[in-house]
C-alpha cells in the first residue's frame, strides 16, 4: 500500500471538500441534471407563471403588473369562493376516503387470494378506463337520471313508486361518479404495497397468537400504509380541482372550485383572480394532504 | 420421558406428490430434536404441520396429549423461529419481542420485565430501541428467538435458523442455542440440512428422505450405526462394499468380504439379504495409515490415487486391488498424511468392529 497524504489521515472530509466536483454528490447531481431541468421546466414554470399572475391585476384585456394582494383578498374573503373551496375539499376528502375503503378490499383480495390469476384480475380492473372519461361520467347520468336505470329498476321491483330525484345533479352524484372513476388508480398502489409484504410476517403474527383480524390490523395494514397514502393522494389531489364531473352530474349543488377558476379564466376575464384561486386551492390541498398523511400514520401507530 | 409431541401416520399430499409419507414420530418433553435431511425431503412441511401452518392430508398430531388437527397456529402451544426470521419491519426490537404479549394484556411493568428478560437471555439487552432494519443477521436471529421464547411455548420450532449466518457466527449460535435450550428446558425441534449442526446440538435426530423418516436415534447411534446406505452417506462419508452373507442369526450377520476378510456384523433392523449379499460400510476415519513398518492385526495394501487437504485432516483416495471402488481415508495431519505423495504405496489398518451392515 502507498502512503496516504497527511491530510487524509488528519481529516477524512478534506479531499471531498477540496474537489467537490469529484464527489459522489456532484456526480449524482450531474447525472440527474438533464431530467431535473426538464422536469423543472415542465412542472415549475407553469406554476411560477400562475403564481406571478395571482399578484397582478387585469382591466378588461390589459394586465397590470404592479404587485397587489387584492386577488387573495377576494379569493379568501368572498363567501362564494369560501363555500366553493370548502365544498371541493369536503367532496374530495369524502371521495378519497370512500375510494380507498372500496379499493382496499379489492386490492387485498387480489393480492392474497388472486392465486395464479392476479394479473388477469388487475387487467379486468383497468377495463373501464378503456373508454373515455367523459363517456364514463355520461353513463352515470344514464344510471342516476330521473328516468335512469336505477330509478326504473327500483320502480319495477316496487321498492319506490315514483322516481327519486335526489340521485342526480347534486354532490352525491359527483361523489359516486368520482369514486368510480378513480377506484382503479387507488387499487394499484394498494395492491403493490400489499404484494411487497413478506407473507411469513403474517404467519409470524399468527404464530404469536393473533387471529386473522388482529394480524391484519397489526401487520398487514401498517405495512400497506404507503400504498394507502399514495392511493389517498392520487385520488384526493386531482379531485379537488375536478371540473368535468361537477359540470356534468353536479347540477347547481355540486359546483366545485374548478368551475369558478374556469369562469375567471374564461367569461369572467379575470386571470389574476383565477390564478389566486388556483394558488389558494393548491396550498389548501397540500396542507390537507399533509394532514391526512399524518392522521393515517397516527391511527395506524395506535393499533398495537 | 413423557411425549410432548406425538405424530401418528401423518401424510401430506400436494396433488399426487407425497411431501410427507406416513410419518410417525414421538418427541419427548425437554428434548432437543433435529429433523435432518436433504433439500425437499419434507422437513419444513412437517415443522409447519406441527406449528399449524399446514394441515396434513391424513394422520394425527398431538401436542402435550391434545390433538391439534384443526387448531389454528395462534391457539397452539408452539412458537416458531422462521427461516428468514420474519422480524416485523415497522417495529423496533422491543416491540417485536412484545408483539405476542400484547394479547395477554399484562400490566406494563410485567410486560417490560418479560421483554427485558427475554432480550437478556439472547444477549440483546442493549438493543431494545433499535429498528428492525438496523440489525445484523445474528442479531435478527436473536430477536426472533427472544420473540418466540417470551411466549413461553411448550415447543419451540426452528426452521433452519442458522443457515443464513456465516460459518463462524453459525458455530457461535449453535453453542448458544444449545445452552439456551438447557436453560429454558422446553422442547426444541430444529430443522436443518447441516449434519454437523444436527450431530452437535441434538438429543435425538430424525433423518428424512423423500417424505419418509429413515431413522430416529441419538447422534452417536445414528453416526455409528446408520440403518441404511442413504443415512450413512448423508451423515459423513462412508466406504461401501458388497459382501456375501455366509450366516445369519437374529441379531448378527456373518459375511465374507473381498479385502476385509470374514467378519461378523450386527444386523440392522429390517435387513433382508439380496441374492445372498449385503452392503457393508466403513467410515473413512476408521481406516488408519500404517507408517513405515508398523504392524496391525488387520490391514490392507493399496496405492494413493488422490489427496485432498482440509487443514487438520487430509483425505486420501486409496486404490485397493480387488475392491470395486477406491477407499476414502481420513487421516489427521499430525503424522504427515498431507505429505504422502500421490502414487505412493500405502498400508491401512482397520478394526473389523468398525464395519457396519446397511439396508439398501
Ligand atoms: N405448496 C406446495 N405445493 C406443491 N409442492 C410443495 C408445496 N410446498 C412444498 N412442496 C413440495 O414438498 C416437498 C417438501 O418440501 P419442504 O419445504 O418440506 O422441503 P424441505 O425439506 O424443507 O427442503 P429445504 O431443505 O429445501 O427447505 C418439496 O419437494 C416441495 O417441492
Ligand atoms: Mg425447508
Amino acid at each position: 500500500m502507498t502512503a496516504l497524504p497527511a491530510s487524509t489521515i488528519a481529516d477524512p472530509d478534506a479531499p471531498a471538500r477540496a474537489h467537490w466536483k469529484d464527489s459522489d454528490e456532484a456526480k449524482g447531481l450531474m447525472l440527474v441534471s438533464p431530467t431535473l431541468l426538464y422536469a423543472l421546466a415542465l412542472l415549475l414554470l407553469p406554476i411560477l407563471i400562475v403564481f406571478a399572475y395571482s399578484f397582478w391585476s387585469q382591466d378588461y384585456l390589459t394586465i397590470d403588473h404592479s404587485f397587489t394582494l387584492d386577488n387573495y383578498r377576494t379569493a379568501l374573503g368572498e363567501p362564494i369562493y369560501q363555500d366553493l373551496l370548502w365544498r371541493s375539499l369536503t367532496i374530495s376528502l369524502v371521495v378519497s376516503l370512500i375510494t380507498v375503503m372500496v379499493s382496499y378490499p379489492i386490492a387485498w383480495f387480489i393480492s392474497f387470494h388472486g392465486g395464479v390469476h392476479k394479473s388477469l384480475w388487475l387487467f379486468l380492473i383497468t377495463v373501464p378506463c378503456w373508454t373515455s372519461y367523459l363517456l364514463r361520467v355520461m353513463s352515470w347520468k344514464v344510471i342516476l337520471g330521473y328516468q335512469g336505470v336505477l330509478n326504473t329498476g327500483l320502480m319495477s321491483t316496487g321498492l319506490i313508486d315514483k322516481p327519486v330525484t335526489s340521485l342526480l345533479y347534486n354532490s352525491n352524484a359527483v361523489v359516486i361518479t368520482l369514486v368510480h372513476s378513480w377506484a382503479a388508480f387507488a387499487i394499484l398502489p394498494i395492491f403493490v404495497s400489499l404484494e411487497k409484504i413478506d407473507r411469513s410476517l403474517i404467519e409470524a403474527a399468527h404464530d404469536l397468537g393473533d387471529n386473522k383480524i388482529r394480524s391484519f390490523l397489526r401487520v398487514t395494514l401498517p405495512l400497506s400504509l404507503p400504498g394507502v397514502i399514495s392511493a389517498f393522494l392520487i385520488v384526493m389531489i386531482p379531485t379537488v380541482g375536478d371540473y368535468v364531473t361537477p359540470k356534468l352530474v353536479g347540477g347547481k349543488d355540486g359546483v366545485m372550485i374548478a368551475t369558478a377558476i374556469q369562469a375567471q379564466f374564461g367569461k369572467g376575464a379575470n386571470w389574476p383572480l383565477g390564478a389566486a384561486l388556483s394558488v389558494t386551492t393548491m396550498v389548501v390541498v397540500s396542507v390537507m394532504a399533509g394532514a391526512v398523511v399524518l392522521a393515517l400514520k397516527f391511527f395506524v401507530r395506535r393499533i398495537r | 420421558m413423557a411425549d410432548m409431541i406425538s405424530i401418528r401416520s401423518v401424510s401430506r399430499y400436494y396433488g399426487i406428490y407425497k411431501a410427507l409419507d406416513d410419518v410417525s414420530l414421538d418427541i419427548g418433553a425437554g428434548e432437543f430434536f433435529s429433523l435432518l435431511g436433504p433439500s425437499g425431503c419434507g422437513k419444513t412441511t412437517l415443522l409447519r404441520s406441527i406449528a399449524g401452518f399446514d394441515t396434513p392430508t391424513s394422520g394425527d398430531i398431538r401436542i402435550d396429549g391434545q390433538s391439534v388437527i384443526g387448531t389454528p397456529p395462534n391457539r397452539r402451544p408452539t412458537n416458531m423461529v422462521f427461516q428468514n426470521y420474519a422480524i416485523f419491519p415497522h417495529l423496533n426490537v422491543e416491540e417485536n419481542v412484545a408483539y405476542g404479549l400484547k394479547r395477554l394484556k399484562l400490566d406494563t411493568a410485567e410486560e417490560r420485565r418479560r421483554v427485558g428478560a427475554a432480550l437478556e437471555q439472547v444477549r440483546l439487552g442493549a438493543l431494545g430501541k433499535r429498528g428492525a432494519n438496523e440489525l445484523s443477521g445474528g442479531q435478527r436471529q436473536r430477536v426472533a428467538l427472544a420473540r418466540a421464547l417470551v411466549m413461553r411455548p411448550k415447543v419451540l420450532l426452528l426452521d433452519e435458523p442458522l443457515s443464513a449466518l456465516d460459518k463462524k457466527l453459525r458455530e457461535e449460535m449453535q453453542v448458544e442455542l444449545r445452552s439456551l435450550q438447557k436453560a429454558v428446558g422446553i422442547t426444541f425441534i430444529l430443522v436443518t440440512h447441516d449434519q454437523y449442526e444436527a450431530l452437535g446440538l441434538s438429543d435425538r435426530i430424525a433423518v428424512m428422505f423423500g417424505g419418509r423418516i429413515a431413522q430416529v436415534a441419538t447422534p452417536k447411534d445414528i453416526y455409528q450405526h446408520p440403518l441404511t446406505r442413504e443415512v450413512a452417506d448423508f451423515l459423513g462419508g462412508m466406504n461401501f462394499m458388497k459382501a456375501r452373507v455366509t450366516g445369519e442369526t437374529a441379531g448378527e450377520l456373518s459375511v465374507e468380504t473381498h479385502r476385509f476378510g470374514n467378519v461378523r456384523v450386527s444386523k440392522p433392523l429390517g435387513f433382508a439379504a439380496r441374492d445372498g449379499h449385503a452392503t457393508l460400510g466403513i467410515r473413512p476415519e476408521r481406516l488408519r495409515v500404517l507408517w513405515d513398518d508398523a504392524e496391525a492385526d488387520h490391514s490392507l495394501e493399496g496405492q494413493v490415487v488422490d489427496r485432498h487437504y482440509f487443514g487438520e485432516i487430509t483425505h486420501l483416495i486409496v486404490d485397493v486391488p480387488g475392491m470395486e471402488k477406491p477407499l476414502s481415508v481420513s487421516e489427521t495431519n499430525n503424522f504427515g498424511a498431507d505429505d504422502i505423495p500421490v502414487g505412493a504405496p500405502i498400508r491401512l489398518a482397520y478394526d473389523p468392529d468398525a464395519l457396519v451392515a446397511l439396508r439398501d
